[in-house]
This record gives structure tokens, C-alpha cells and sequence, in this order.
């Protein structure tokens, strides 16, 4: 019971401050929606031309999966920004487990991250996105937050290995922006050259977006089952070792 | 003499670049009392404090709150003690209640016990007005008031100061130390702090200890002190037992950045 209401007051500080940082709402969506109409009517026509469709279709369920991305593994490096300003030790020195804190703050960051998703889905629909049906907008959604929660524990693992905020600027470089560029977010997985092919399916983003894609648009790659078990299997793997680099923590 | 309630005892730590920050020091601070822990920068005074809230991890020797060794049993140990840091640790994007709150409930206080001491520690620091304020809208002095009150709010057998009146005027010094004798008084809270103001361990404290280079080079009270050193004031005590030379050392900021560092790779 106690260890709930531990894990339900991280998760709230995490849904507070989101909510209250109006400006970052604003700047994480501007990205999105920039994604959607360039690449969407810009790309539009050639891809119509190339025969595989309407790419807005395609392209909605990379656009989620990449604020997701974003907002997610930016949840888990806030582990940085609360080392700098002292409140990590706060939590540090209660009389609680590193490992509720660690669950709540990543379940907080994930709900955050899932909100976005379903905030872009809103906005993918204003520009003129049709989901394939509306049964697939619930699974969709759990599908988003195993996306969030896997890539809230990988960022949450490698803040709390880093020493300062200047490092962040390394992962969204060499870490995030590989993971959305090097999936099938933007382009489908046929006639690739093989080695794209190879590194596009060893990468778990690309499950997410096949499975949101399956249950938005209505057309998968790889089979929504095998998505979803990948995402799970790479969401446990980085928890236990989000989970454990967390609990070593000394601040 | 009360019984002890903080033993240290051959107390050490290295860190991974080879610095010894705290070379086998040991001393005990008796229940009920204000205790003084005094030294220059860089003198091991934060990582001692730092070892004893749980922080750091000793590299050798023991330390128990309470009876209880605080390596084998951190939950009990660390539900004992409350802590105000030399750098604030409040939450700026909540408010100075959502920062209580947020405190209460990880210390497991129950919801109808915790919204009272919250109110009842408010009005202690003279906050209860700004309780819906964020607290990236108050002043220094205003955040040391709320981490007093979030340091006392689970009712801590000790409460550890690393240099709380560090940056303040007169005034809200005055205003802080009257407080914590209060709580000393009334809730028999045991108060352990740092301070670069000697004047203020020689008016509150009544043991002392003084560290430098990682070893205690004194201890007593601060008549036994002045007595020792043929000084007729605590300061003047300090500096025969320190020395007069200035120490080296950054900014708080890079410092504390670098404390991390070491105590970073003293982990790998």
C-alpha cells in the first residue's frame, strides 16, 4: 500500500510539472505537426506515384512514435536536470526503494509521453488523418505507452549514469535521432538495401511504429503480434537495467 | 551526559581520483543536543555529512544513528534523520504545500496526521501564506525556511544542517537559529550543522568538533576550545587550530558538479 502511494506521488510530480510547463507543450508539438504537413504533402504525391499509397496513412504512426520518442526519453534524462538542482537527493535520502522511485517516475514520464501520442493522433486528424477504424485507437494506445515506458527506463538508465546536462545534447544526436531516422517512421521497409534492412529491424522502435501501424492504418510489416511481444520483451530488459543503474545512483 | 545517538567511528573516505576526503575520523554527538562541525572548505565537513545522511557510501569504518548502522538498514536509519542540504533541494516547479506533501507521503505519514504537521510546520516557519506559492518564486531565505520545515515535517530524531544560514542576511539568520533551538527545545530534535559563521557554533552549539584535511583536529565545547588555544574567542580558536592560510576552492556550483564526479567514479 505505502509503496502505491509512493509510486502514485512520483507519477503525479511528473504530470504536474508536464502540465505546468506550457511553453514545453507548445515546442514539443511544433515538431510534429512540422512532420506532418512537410513531409506529408511534400512526400505525398511521390510516394502515391511510387503506388504504396496515401503516405499521410503511413506517416501519422512514425510522427506519434517520434514525439513519443522525444518526450519519453526526455522524462528520463529529467534524472539530470533534478541532480543539478538538488532535488534527486530529496527522494535519495526518504525511506523509500530506488526502485519505486524508479517505477514511479518512470510510469509519470510514460503516461506524459503516451498523452503526447494521443495529442499528435488529435492533431494528425485535424489535417486530414483517418484512422482505419476506431477499435484500433484503444490498443493503439497501449502500444504507445509500451513505446513511452521503454524508452522513459532507457533514459532514465543513462541519466543516471551521466554527470551533467551537457551530455544531452550527445544522446538526442547519437542516440534518438538514429532510433526515429533509422526505422521504418518515414520510409516502408520494401526494396531497402540490406543493410538499412538489417538495422531498421534490429531496432525496437521500428515494432512500435509497425504495431501503431497496424492498429491505426490498418497495414502491418512485421504482424502486430510479434510487435508487441518485442516491444515488451526490449521494455522489460531496459526496466531491469534502467532499474538497476538507477539504484546505484549516488548524489 | 545523554547517551549517544550519532557514533562514528573510524570513519574514511576515498574517492576513486585518489583524494582522501575523510581519514579515520571518529566522534559521537549525545541525544537532545546542538552540535557544531566545524572546518574550512574542502575540509571533509559535506562528505561527512553526506556519509551520514546516506548519501555516500563510507569506504571504511562504521556509523550508527540511533544504534542503528546506517549501511546495513538505510530505511530505518534514514526515517530518523531529516536533512538540509548546503544547496536547496525543493521542487521550484511545485508549490511550497506540493513539496510538504510530496515529503509526507515518502516518509509514510498517514494523509490526517500529515495534513496537520504540514499546516502546524507551515505556520512554524511563518510560510502558511505562501503555501500556494511556487517555490521558484521565493526568496533564499524563504526556500531555507520551507526545508527546515520539510527537514522537521516526520518528526526526525536528528536533523543534519550542512551550512543552513549560508548567504543570508542577519536577520533571517536570527530569525532560523531561534526557530531551531525552539524545535531543539520543544521536540527534543538533536541538531548537527556546519557553518562558516563561528560566532554562530559558539552561541548554539554546545559541542563542537573541528576538522581539517579529513581529521579532527579538535574537539570540545566552545569553552574548552577557547581555553586549549589561549584565544578569547571561538574564531580565534578556530584559526590557531587551522591555520591562516586560504584554502582552494571553486565555485559551489562547479564543486558540487565536481563532488559528483568523484563520487561518480568512486563508484565504477
Amino acid at each position: 500500500m505505502t509503496t502505491l502511494r509512493i509510486i502514485y506521488i512520483l507519477w503525479l510530480r511528473e504530470i504536474k510539472r508536464y502540465y505546468r510547463a506550457r511553453s514545453r507543450i507548445v515546442g514539443s508539438l511544433a515538431q510534429p505537426v512540422l512532420f506532418l504537413v512537410a513531409l506529408g504533402y511534400g512526400l505525398g504525391p511521390v510516394f502515391n506515384k511510387a503506388g504504396q499509397g496515401n503516405y499521410i496513412n503511413f506517416l501519422v504512426p512514425g510522427v506519434i512514435g517520434m514525439s513519443i520518442i522525444f518526450t519519453a526519453i526526455f522524462s528520463g534524462v529529467a534524472v539530470i536536470w533534478d541532480r543539478q538542482f538538488g532535488f534527486l537527493r530529496e527522494t535519495l535520502v526518504a525511506p523509500v526503494s530506488r526502485l519505486s522511485i524508479m517505477a514511479g517516475r518512470t510510469l509519470g514520464g510514460a503516461t506524459v509521453a503516451t498523452g503526447q501520442g494521443i495529442v499528435v493522433f488529435f492533431i494528425a486528424f485535424l489535417i486530414g488523418f483517418r484512422p482505419a477504424g476506431w477499435f484500433g485507437f484503444i490498443p493503439a494506445v497501449f502500444v504507445m505507452f509500451l513505446i513511452a515506458i521503454l524508452f522513459t527506463a532507457l533514459g532514465t538508465g543513462i541519466a543516471a549514469r551521466m554527470k551533467d546536462i551537457q551530455g544531452f545534447q550527445l544522446i538526442m544526436n547519437f542516440l534518438v535521432m538514429p532510433v526515429v531516422f533509422l526505422s521504418n517512421a518515414f520510409f516502408p521497409l520494401k526494396g531497402l538495401p540490406p543493410a538499412l534492412n538489417i538495422v531498421v529491424a534490429a531496432n525496437p522502435f521500428s515494432y512500435g511504429v509497425d504495431a501503431l501501424r497496424g492498429f491505426l492504418s490498418g497495414a502491418t510489416h512485421f504482424a502486430v503480434g510479434i510487435d508487441i511481444a518485442v516491444l515488451a520483451a526490449t521494455a522489460v530488459v531496459f526496466l531491469v537495467i534502467g532499474g538497476y543503474l538507477f539504484s546505484t545512483i549516488e548524489a | 551526559m545523554a547517551r549517544a545517538i550519532i557514533e562514528v567511528s573510524h570513519l574514511t573516505k576515498k574517492f576513486g581520483d585518489g583524494t582522501v576526503a575523510v581519514n579515520d575520523i571518529s566522534f559521537s554527538v549525545a541525544e537532545g543536543g546542538i552540535f557544531a562541525f566545524l572546518g574550512p572548505n574542502g575540509a571533509g565537513k559535506s562528505t561527512t555529512i553526506q556519509m551520514l545522511t546516506t548519501i555516500l557510501k563510507p569506504t571504511a569504518g562504521t556509523i550508527r544513528l540511533g544504534g542503528t548502522d546506517i549501511v546495513s538498514d538505510p530505511s530505518t536509519v534514514r526515517k530518523m534523520f531529516g536533512v538540509i542540504f548546503q544547496d536547496p533541494t525543493l521542487d521550484d516547479e511545485l508549490t511550497a504545500f506540493e513539496n510538504l506533501e510530496f515529503h509526507g507521503v515518502l516518509y509514510g505519514i498517514a494523509r490526517a496526521e500529515r495534513r496537520a504537521r504540514i499546516e502546524k510546520m507551515l505556520a512554524f516557519v511563518d510560510m502558511s501564506k505562501r503555501r500556494n506559492d511556487f517555490v521558484k518564486n521565493f526568496s533564499g531565505g524563504m526556500k531555507r525556511r520551507l526545508e527546515i520545515a520539510r527537514g522537521l515535517l516526520h518528526h526526525p530524531r536528528v536533523l543534519f544542517l550542512d551550512e543552513p544560514t549560508a548567504g543570508l542576511d542577519p536577520q533571517t539568520r536570527n530569525h532560523l537559529w531561534d526557530s531551531l533551538r525552539e524545535m531543539n527545545r520543544t521536540e527534543g530534535v538533536t541538531i548537527f550543522f556546519t557553518t562558516h559563521y563561528i560566532e554562530e557554533a559558539e552561541r548554539a552549539a554546545k559541542d563542537i568538533v573541528i576538522i581539517d584535511h579529513g581529521k579532527i583536529v579538535a574537539s570540545g565545547t566552545a569553552d574548552s576550545l577557547k581555553k586549549e588555544t589561549q584565544a578569547t574567542t571561538l574564531e580565534e580558536a578556530f584559526l590557531a587550530l587551522t591555520g591562516k592560510a586560504i584554502r582552494e576552492e571553486e565555485g559551489s556550483a562547479t564543486d558540487h558538479l565536481r563532488m559528483m564526479r568523484r563520487a561518480y567514479s568512486a563508484h565504477r
